[in-house]
């Protein structure tokens, strides 16, 4: 069974090799976001003014910024936060999304239209405004700017977990653990959600990109990180104001990080989908 | 019954069973907007800080001062009192004093709306007439070197925020082309404004007859729309595509095609026509995307808009207009959707028999 799926996994990377290449990415911008701040040339925040806006060079291979800061190490250093800030509002509006969903599909009565209807609320609006008055009113503090991102991812998951356990609550095997005496509660953790699961993984992958995206946009209009701290959304606030003089390298290459780093999650994402259902396949 | 009356009749009935739609629909999301109220009202009231005290001039108002304006601002009332209050407020259409202008909230927003507006408008023309078509084209050709193409450029549309496209935009076309003016606000330093009518520049300008203030105001605009619209050219070129694949393959495009119809015709009336009602749909989530957008692309272009107004508010701790705000964008969220249903009915008259 195991090697089939695996042969099969396999057989759909051959044909689509980028899934490999976004495996990749994902990997070694990991690996970067743990071992980072070892392993960058410059101190990324000691400032050094006669240093100050040097267009990309082999000394600073993406130039430096208006305090003499060396761009690249900054950037490398700021994947941590980035991605730190992404993985954590993801996974707090999976766990939320994969339970309330689960027991809203499971139980589809009053519970389930209450939750709906809450849910239509939330999708009723432009979700980054949502989420900038959510941190106006919690506070601009980076954890403010986790739970606004998983507030706003909230709804997707909790439609996507909904639809996918509706249409299994009456299959065989959920009628089976029923009447075998295993409480509703029991049916729905222990048998609904992990069969779920890796459908909800996919769904993670795709929206981390969109979840970075988010986080950064916050960051650009100033809520959430401050400065000095490097951040690739605060990097291209702080580039803008150089660049209708033409120094392209402060806002191209976070730009570019947050362009590769979205585009390798999208990636991935599409690529595990083909694997897990073929039917969706484009 | 002559043939004419029949069509009469048939159009009134759609439109009239669009009308009934919309109506209903707009029933239902009656609850979403009240939510809405709600939340923005909870907002007001969680946020730190005591309104008495920011209201009264200064933290050296005396204790009594404080207590006043409490009791004028309601606030000594119970919750659902307050509830109460707000609401009567919005629904006279008063949304507060904001402490950055001086002025009311609903003028404000009255007076930066059509900025906004305009500048949405502007994006999503922009994004159908580069997405449809490509999307079409790709569908005729699926697997062509156009096909790819357009996957290529939608996965990477998706993957560049729209305030890095936007500063890259100005990068190109102000700082090394020079073709464009400078990235701040609508009109440049040079031109008077029109008298307002609409308060959308390309509309006042054109009454004005003042042709090259018009130029003028177009160059301005054009940078900012299209770095909104290159972030949902994506979207909407995907869902173009595959309906489109899905319209084409169907019978009634083979029947088209067999009995000797121009490829032209048979792409465009018959086609295009039954595969339009999901990029609709699309194009809807889109404008709401959009409106979300807006925050950053009037930060990037300086844009006199709601959005950079609400930015501006929020950063000065001023809530009343970012409240304004918040309430303005679900409502517009509400109108774009009963466009959506007034458009599906248009586009495909079945809709409306349920």
């Amino acid at each position: 069974m195991t090697s089939t799926a695996l042969r099969h996994s396999i057989w759909i990377l051959r044909g689509n090799p980028l899934t490999g290449v976004a495996a990749a990415g994902v990997l070694s911008l990991i690996f970067i976001a743990i071992f980072g701040p070892w392993i960058v040339p410059y101190d990324p925040i000691a400032s050094n003014v006669s240093q100050a806006l040097l267009p990309p060079s082999a000394e600073h291979l993406a130039g430096t910024d208006q305090l003499g800061r060396d761009v690249f190490s900054r950037l490398i250093v700021a994947a941590r936060l980035d991605l730190a800030i992404a993985v954590s509002a993801v996974s707090l509006s999976f766990v939320l999304g994969a339970v309330v969903g689960s027991f809203c599909g499971y139980a589809a009565g009053r519970l389930d239209r209450t939750v709906g209807r809450f849910v239509d609320v939330m999708m009723a609006f432009p979700l980054f405004v949502l989420a900038m008055a959510m941190v106006a009113a919690l506070g601009n503090r980076v954890e403010n700017i986790i739970i606004a991102t998983a507030v706003i991812n909230l709804p997707f998951y909790i439609r996507f977990a909904r639809a996918e356990v509706n249409v299994r609550r009456n299959l065989g095997w959920v009628e089976a653990a029923r009447s075998s005496g295993e409480s509703h509660i029991s049916v729905v953790l222990r048998f609904l959600l992990p069969n779920i699961l890796p459908a909800m993984a996919v769904q993670m992958s795709l929206n981390l990109g969109w979840a970075i995206l988010n986080a950064a946009g916050l960051s650009f209009i100033g809520l959430g990180v401050k400065p000095p701290t490097p951040e690739w959304g605060i990097m291209v606030a702080e580039g803008a104001r150089f660049i209708s003089t033409g120094r392209w390298w402060l806002v191209a290459f976070p730009g570019l990080a947050l362009m590769l780093a979205v585009l390798c999650f999208n990636l991935l994402g599409d690529g595990m989908r083909d694997i897990l259902d073929p039917r969706m396949r484009t | 019954m002559n043939q004419q009356q029949v069509i009469g009749r048939t159009v009134r009935g759609t439109l009239g069973a669009t009308m009934a739609r919309a109506g209903r629909r707009f029933l239902s999301s009656l609850p979403a907007l009240f939510g809405v109220l709600v939340f923005t009202f909870l907002l007001m009231r969680v946020l730190p800080g005591d309104p008495a005290v920011f209201f009264a001039s200064g933290p050296n108002a005396s204790k009594e001062d404080v207590e006043l304006i409490r009791k004028q601002m309601g606030l000594d009332k119970s919750m659902p009192e307050q509830l109460a209050l707000y609401l009567y407020d919005v629904g006279r259409g008063n949304l507060g004093r904001s402490m950055m202008t001086g002025q009311s909230v609903t003028k404000d927003l009255r007076e930066r709306l059509p900025a906004s507006l305009e500048l949405t408008f502007t994006a999503l023309l922009i994004a159908l007439v580069s997405a449809i078509p490509l999307g079409v084209l790709a569908a005729l050709k699926p697997g062509s070197i156009i096909d790819h193409g357009v996957r290529l450029f939608c996965a990477l549309g998706v993957c560049v925020p729209t305030f890095v496209s936007g500063l890259l935009l100005i990068y190109v076309f102000y700082y090394l082309l020079g073709l464009a003016p400078d990235p701040t606000g609508r009109v440049d330093v040079f031109t008077s404004l029109p008298p307002s009518r609409t308060g959308f520049l390309m509309i006042d300008f054109l009454l004005a007859g003042d042709i090259e203030g018009w130029w003028a105001a177009l160059k301005q605009l054009i940078l900012p729309a299209m770095s909104m619209a290159l972030f949902v050219i994506a979207p909407l070129a995907r869902i173009t595509r595959a309906s489109m694949l899905v319209s084409l393959g169907s019978d009634f495009v083979r029947t088209a095609r067999s009995v000797g119809l121009s490829r032209r015709h048979v792409v465009v009336t018959y086609a295009l026509r039954n595969a339009i009602l999901p990029v609709i749909t699309i194009a809807g989530i889109v404008f709401s995307t959009m409106l979300g957008a807006n925050v950053l692309v009037e930060k990037v272009f300086s844009w006199p808009g709601v959005a950079s107004y609400a930015l501006d508010a929020l950063l000065s701790s001023d809530y009343a207009p970012v409240q304004g705000f918040v309430l303005l964008m679900a409502s517009l969220f509400v109108l774009v959707n009963l466009t959506v249903d007034v458009c599906y009915g248009i586009a495909d008259p079945r809709v409306s028999i349920e």
